[in-house]
């Protein structure tokens, strides 16, 4: 031999390999949801930022906390950030930061740790923080700190929360500035707020919640990078215009609200665009994702319409989550040369 | 002539990058001989051949140096008018000691191979043309190197009325059966007239993939100037998408018919051959000259001048990678054949095989931090025989091998779309591999 060879690499094919990687995809998702994070900011202040850093903080925290020991590094993947930012902005604006932060330690803590981490967990971490909130603190979670745009005169961007800095399960009993949302004024007071306000989301809610425009435009853009299954946000929001179209048009007018509203208010389109479409906890096949989409749209119309609270987009999520692996395990598809297309 | 029923594609597959701008154009070019040649006995499917020559012989170019092992084995013929220097263990590509015969060129030598006939092909019974092709050495060089007279023997009472031939050249880098469409359609369309008429099949069609334009004209324009075809030709292009080589995939753009799992293309009426191996087919009987020498492509990021190579087989493969200098320091990986299904080469000494369609070489080592499946599906969308990797991927880590086979893992068929799209880089077509032999071994047990 005249030559020595170069130490060759020796492994199986294939090859190549596509660009689309976890880490990629879970900064596609984090990069559409930084529209809703400046909306969010600009019409409620700083409060915004500070809420969905706590929330992260505590999402991350905890995922350090309990992958540390892992030799895969899984904190580098991006979907801790992601289920901090997510969940930070499902919350009330004037919520206590301790609270954000803790429901981003349960979210990822019980949403996910405990079940083996990303990739094993049954629910949506971000969700399942958000329902732990709901569930201890349901008065700070249904109070609605006002838009900055929503008196007469502009609030000033620095402004907290009455409750913003207050010390951790030291309530104070003091009545809070709250306005109501459209979803509520809708259900409870039977006044519609105008499109306008809800598409631009210069309106009371949940942070990241109120501008569908900017929401939208995240979802454009997971779909440019096919970071998401499209089929799932197909599937909720046509069931969602299709049900209530029913219900507004073939019913009670009065009572059921617009499809168009339907769709801009309320976590629908954030819970659709951000939420429902976790691959981890939604079905893996096309066909599965078609079901899972029309149950959450139906069970959203459900909750809103004919149950006791204003907004369902989270509990139809999460019980759409559990249903899930059962879905998958049902719906299989044919395989090829198999069944009854084959030749015989 | 009616048109085919098929839409020209099947459902799933994957879009990797094409990489055959670096070839594509190139014509092929004539590899110079080098003193040592290397032919192992297997390198093909089924028995190893019977060497008939002796240390220290002196051998023609294309003169029989290993008589078929059985019925599932094919002839080999020296590349190079030379001497045996050594009959004895050499290194496949895959790094193992294999039988082979080694020898080496007289560098005096003109290498002509004198041509020679064996009476008109379109008339010589069929059994003696079966016997003919098993004597030229012919087998598939899609890749899988399956002797060609074992597919041309049909079963009694089975006929072929379509004879298929695979021009799709799916695997990204590879060129070789494009430059061979394009630079010797007449040599196919000679070859697809021989076998077609062998196998008495009604018609003959070429699938070719879409981003190959010229070849399609090339191949259209042979068969208008041939006139009367005894087995009538056409050409139909077809999506441009991995797996469509797949002889199944293609049989389903062409015809819309799902070859049954577990099933031959002979099943549904239908013998699929490689447009090159048309070409080494036309070269036998019409010239004399057995397969001896076949085109590879050279190519990838580690090659500096990348060609498609007329190459004499059992060439070492170091001596193919210095002629396109491709053994700079920077060298990586060395794969034989695709990039999606090839082999890695372990061993610089082993020789090109009758299999081997390129020699890839990388200079970049890929992206191996494995994630957890996050479920996304984009394995479900490659697959294209709609198997659910997915699931598949966790049974197999988790060690539930029996379970896999009610998922079908026997139906993969490993050509690795689904671990190219997998974005957690999960290796599930090793996984898959690895699964398929236990569970050959666990039936085996059984029995």
């Amino acid at each position: 031999m005249t030559q020595r060879d170069p130490r060759l690499v020796l492994q199986t094919s294939p090859f190549l390999q596509t660009g689309v990687t976890t880490p990629r995809i879970m900064r596609d998702v984090i990069l559409a949801a930084l529209p809703t994070l400046a909306a969010a900011t600009w019409n409620f202040g700083v409060v915004a930022l500070l809420v969905v850093g706590s929330a992260t903080a505590g999402a991350v925290g905890m995922e350090w906390l309990t992958t540390r020991k892992r030799p895969d590094n899984p904190l580098l993947d991006g979907s801790a950030l992601l289920t901090g930012l997510l969940l930070g902005l499902t919350l009330p604006p004037g919520i206590p930061l301790w609270m954000a932060f803790l429901g981003g330690v349960v979210g990822i803590g019980l949403g996910k740790a405990i079940w083996g981490g990303l990739g094993q967990n049954l629910f949506n971490p971000a969700l399942i923080g958000r329902a732990f909130l709901q569930a201890a603190f349901p008065i700070t979670l249904t109070s609605w700190m006002p838009n900055r745009f929503h008196g007469e005169q502009v609030a000033g961007f620095w402004r907290l929360g009455e409750q913003t800095l207050a010390a951790p399960l030291m309530r104070r009993d003091v009545e809070v500035v709250t306005a109501a949302t459209p979803l509520g004024l809708q259900k409870f007071e039977g006044t519609l707020t105008d499109l306008g306000h809800t598409v631009i989301g210069t309106t009371g809610g949940s942070l990241g919640e109120t501008s569908a425009i900017l929401i939208v435009l995240g979802g454009l853009y997971l779909l440019w990078r096919r970071a998401f299954d499209w089929r799932i946000p197909a599937a909720i929001l046509g069931t969602v215009v299709v049900f209530v179209a029913v219900l507004h048009y073939g019913f009670d007018a009065s009572r059921f609200p617009t499809p168009w509203f339907s769709l801009t208010t309320g976590g629908l389109l954030f819970g659709t665009v951000f939420m429902a479409t976790d691959p981890v906890t939604s079905p893996t096949s096309p066909k599965g994702a078609v079901i899972f989409g029309v149950g959450v749209g139906v069970l959203v119309v459900l909750i809103r319409h004919f149950g006791g609270l204003p907004e369902g987009v989270m509990y139809a999520i999460l019980l759409m989550n559990t249903a899930s692996p059962l879905i998958d395990r049902t719906v299989q598809s044919r395989v090829f040369g198999r069944g009854r297309k084959a030749a015989s | 002539m009616q048109r085919l029923p098929g839409s020209g594609t099947f459902s799933h597959g994957v879009h990797p990058d094409e990489h055959k701008e670096a070839t594509e154009g190139l014509p092929i070019e004539r590899m110079p001989f080098v003193s040592r040649f290397v032919l192992p006995l297997s390198q093909h499917i089924g028995a190893p051949c019977r060497p008939v020559v002796r240390p220290n012989q002196r051998v023609r170019r294309g003169q029989l140096v290993a008589e078929p092992g059985g019925f599932v084995s094919t002839a080999l013929h020296s590349p190079v008018t030379g001497r045996v220097v050594g009959i004895g263990p050499r290194r496949h590509p895959n790094g193992q000691l294999v039988q082979a015969i080694e020898i080496e060129a007289d560098p005096l030598d003109p290498q002509d191979m004198p041509d020679q006939s064996f009476g008109d092909p379109l008339t010589m019974p069929v059994p003696e043309l079966i016997d003919l092709v098993q004597r030229g050495g012919m087998v598939g060089l899609g890749g899988a190197a399956f002797p060609s007279h074992v597919k041309y023997k049909l079963p009694e009472g089975r006929s072929a009325r379509w004879l298929v031939l695979n021009g799709c050249e799916c695997e990204p880098f590879l060129t070789c059966d494009h430059r061979v469409m394009v630079e010797h359609p007449d040599r196919v369309l000679r070859g697809i007239q021989i076998v077609g008429r062998l196998l008495g099949v009604e018609e003959a069609v070429i699938g070719v993939e879409l981003n190959k334009p010229d070849a399609i004209e090339a191949l259209r324009h042979a068969i208008e100037d041939a006139g009367d075809l005894v087995v009538p030709t056409r050409v139909q292009g077809v999506k441009v998408k991995y797996p469509q080589g797949a002889e199944k995939m293609l049989i389903k753009a062409l015809f819309d018919v799902e070859v049954p799992a577990g099933k031959l293309p002979l099943d549904v009426g239908m013998v699929v051959n490689n447009v090159g191996t048309m070409a080494a087919v036309a070269d036998w009987f019409d010239h004399g000259r057995p397969l001896v020498e076949r085109v590879i492509t050279v190519s990838g990021p580690g090659v500096r001048r990348p060609a498609n190579l007329l190459v004499p087989i059992g060439t070492p493969i170091r001596a193919v990678l210095e002629y396109c200098d491709a053994l700079g320091p920077d060298v990586q990986e060395i794969v034989m054949g695709g990039p999606m299904m090839g082999q890695p080469v372990a061993s610089l000494d082993a020789p090109v095989l009758k299999g081997t369609s390129g020699l890839l070489v990388f200079t970049e080592s890929r992206d191996q931090a494995m994630r957890a499946c996050i479920k996304c599906g984009r394995c479900l969308e490659a697959c294209a025989y709609n198997l659910n990797p997915s699931r598949l991927g966790r049974l197999a880590r988790a060690g539930r091998i029996e379970e896999m086979e009610r998922y079908h893992l026997m139906d993969c068929m490993e050509c690795g779309a689904c671990t190219w799209a997998c974005p957690s880089r999960i290796p599930l077509v090793q996984l898959f591999r690895s699964a398929k032999g236990n569970l050959r071994k666990i039936k085996a047990a059984a029995k």
